[in-house]
């Protein structure tokens, strides 16, 4: 059996009464594509939070790379190679598109402290960030402000600036939304071919998208993981029908 | 609408000409004026450094400011009455001069910005401006209470420190050190902006989390930041210290905070030249709306109100039309 790139090991997580992560253990593994979904509220988005290190568990473990990183913060776990995007597109609005996948780059140099050198013109830090740009298809866009990207092309430069980082795990919140069948058809070829590069926990409305590209989906509901499986036996499995798919499924 | 570059050609323009002519009319007064304009745009560049592209609304950089003013003056207080700063462990001697004193001011300024900023970074916001304001107060009445500098009343000095190969006295001497210490700061702000560590402050204060997500620490690069602002708004201290040859605890207050900001949010926040056009209308305000009325702080606030409300990014955008760097 495969090593677990990411695993999380009975992870609990409460805001006042509301259970939002109870017992939570599920792995990623090299190579493959995890999908997460579960309706509205069902705490995917607090997992997420858990796994990057923007929360901590109340009870349970995160390892990464097959170390406990539970009380790393979230930039130690990037620095180890954890590549995330956001549900809400959380980019720098007013600098150029090129300028955000940049300072990915900077980030995976480790080196901010540089303050005379011209950062655009920085050879290294460029061509990592038009490489990243190129493979998501934004190169045309490099000197637009982000601000003027539509909703998926945001959703690109997310993508893009995770892949700045050379990351070893890519966790990815909801990358389909707001894109028209169109784009999230064409980030659904991306991803498929990502995967060997880095594996992928994938958390999406999109059912096509994660039917098309799941080795494995874990169905969050109530902030428990009621099945874990390949896409047949989860869309074979009752609770799962009953819970989150609907009868028409 | 004229373009920003040309609107920071004439800010250039008028920081050379303007004294020129006084040299040439006689008006040594009208000189000292353009020295007072220029010190400003260096503490203000300070704090837009912090302000502008940190996101650090710093009401305290009055502390910054007025530890430069009072190392001047107790390093020339010691020195013109030739006593000792300091005899035990090490005998301490004032000086008189500005070299000196402008390193100590840079140092002790960068230090209390460490301080401040590790104690303050660990808040946002209203807080943030609170607790920066709070140190102001602080060292504000420190200094009222401090009775070894004069107190409430300040320090005088009676002559102005020395620069090596300058008449610091000649007041054009004087205006082009510190013209020359203006531009070298412009130059070293410009470069800050569009280097990787102003990249990432750029984006510390648009997207902290998008930072943490990278790898970086935002609140580190915030940090700096902070010092670095710190440091250069105490220099402009030293040297404003110097341009009055007096120092008092006023140096400290929260109007003077305010000043700096004010000079910032005229000109425009985050933008190069906007603490440069900021002091030069601040002055040019103080000297004839202030010779017209007691109260000419009124318009001050008036034309404030109105740069805030429809300059869309201070003056610089007014004229010029581009968007500020942000809103």
């Amino acid at each position: 059996m495969t090593e677990a790139v990411l695993e999380t090991r009975g992870i609990y997580k409460s805001f006042g009464a509301l259970r939002a992560s109870q017992d939570i253990s599920l792995d990623l593994l090299e190579g493959e594509i995890h999908a997460i979904i579960g309706p509205n509220g069902a705490g995917k988005s607090t997992l997420i939070g858990q796994i990057c290190g923007t929360l901590k568990p109340d009870a349970g473990s995160v390892q990464l790379l097959g170390r406990d990183v539970t009380h790393d913060p979230a930039r130690l776990r990037a620095r180890a190679g954890l590549g995330r995007t956001f549900q809400i597109s959380s980019l720098a609005m007013e600098d150029t598109v090129l300028q955000n996948a940049v300072l990915g780059a900077l980030g995976a140099s480790g080196n901010p402290w540089r303050f005379f050198s011209d950062a655009l013109s920085d050879k290294d830090l460029r061509n990592t960030a038009q490489e990243a740009l190129l493979r998501v298809g934004l190169e045309d866009h490099a000197t637009s402000r982000t601000a003027e990207l539509s909703h998926g092309q945001r959703r690109q430069l997310e993508v893009a600036v995770a892949l700045t980082q050379k990351p070893k795990v890519l966790v990815m919140d909801e990358p389909m939304a707001g894109m028209g069948s169109e784009g999230s058809k064409r980030l659904t070829g991306f991803l498929d071919g990502l995967r060997r590069e880095a594996p992928i926990l994938l958390v999406e409305h999109d059912m096509d998208a994660v039917f098309a590209l799941a080795d494995r989906i874990s169905v969050l509901v109530y902030g428990e993981v009621i099945a874990t499986g390949t896409v047949d036996e989860i869309r074979a499995d009752k609770a799962v029908r009953e819970a989150y798919l609907g009868e028409d499924a | 609408m004229i373009r920003e570059t040309y609107v920071n050609a004439l800010a250039v323009a008028v920081l050379l000409a303007v004294p020129a002519w006084a040299v040439i009319a006689d008006e040594p007064f009208t000189i000292t004026l353009m020295t007072r304009a220029a010190i400003f745009a260096v503490a203000a560049i300070g704090l837009n450094i912090a302000l502008g592209i940190g996101g650090l609304v710093s009401f305290g950089h009055a502390v910054f400011f007025g530890l430069g003013g009072y190392a001047m003056g107790i390093l020339a207080h010691h020195a013109q009455t030739y006593t000792a700063l300091a005899e035990w462990p090490i005998l301490i001697e004032g000086t008189k001069s500005m070299p000196v004193i402008w390193l100590l001011a840079v140092v002790l300024s960068a230090l209390a910005a460490l301080v401040i900023g590790i104690l303050s970074l660990r808040t946002s916001g209203v807080y943030f401006i609170m607790i920066t304001l709070a140190f102001g107060q602080m060292f504000f009445f420190f200094a009222i209470s401090w009775a070894e500098y004069g107190g409430e009343d300040g320090l005088s000095i009676y002559v102005r420190n020395g620069f090596p190969g300058l008449n610091t006295l000649v007041p054009i001497h004087f205006y082009g050190l510190c013209l020359t210490v203006l531009f070298l700061v412009l130059v070293f702000a410009w470069r800050l902006v569009n280097s990787p560590f102003g990249l990432a402050l750029n984006a510390a204060r648009q997207a902290p989390i998008r930072v943490e997500t990278v790898g970086l620490d935002p609140v580190r690069i915030k940090l700096v930041a902070f010092v670095i602002s710190g440091a250069i708004t105490g220099l402009a201290g030293a040297m404003f210290a110097d341009l009055n040859r007096f120092v008092s605890p006023t140096m400290f207050s929260w109007q003077t905070s305010g000043e700096i900001m004010i000079f910032i949010i005229l000109g425009g926040v985050g933008r190069l030249f906007g603490p440069v056009v900021g002091a030069l209308v601040f002055v040019a305000l103080e000297h004839w709306l202030g010779g017209l009325s007691d109260y000419w702080h009124i318009y001050l606030g008036l034309l404030l109100l109105l740069t805030v409300l429809f300059g869309r990014g201070g003056l610089i955008g007014m004229v010029s039309g581009r968007r500020a760097v942000h809103d």
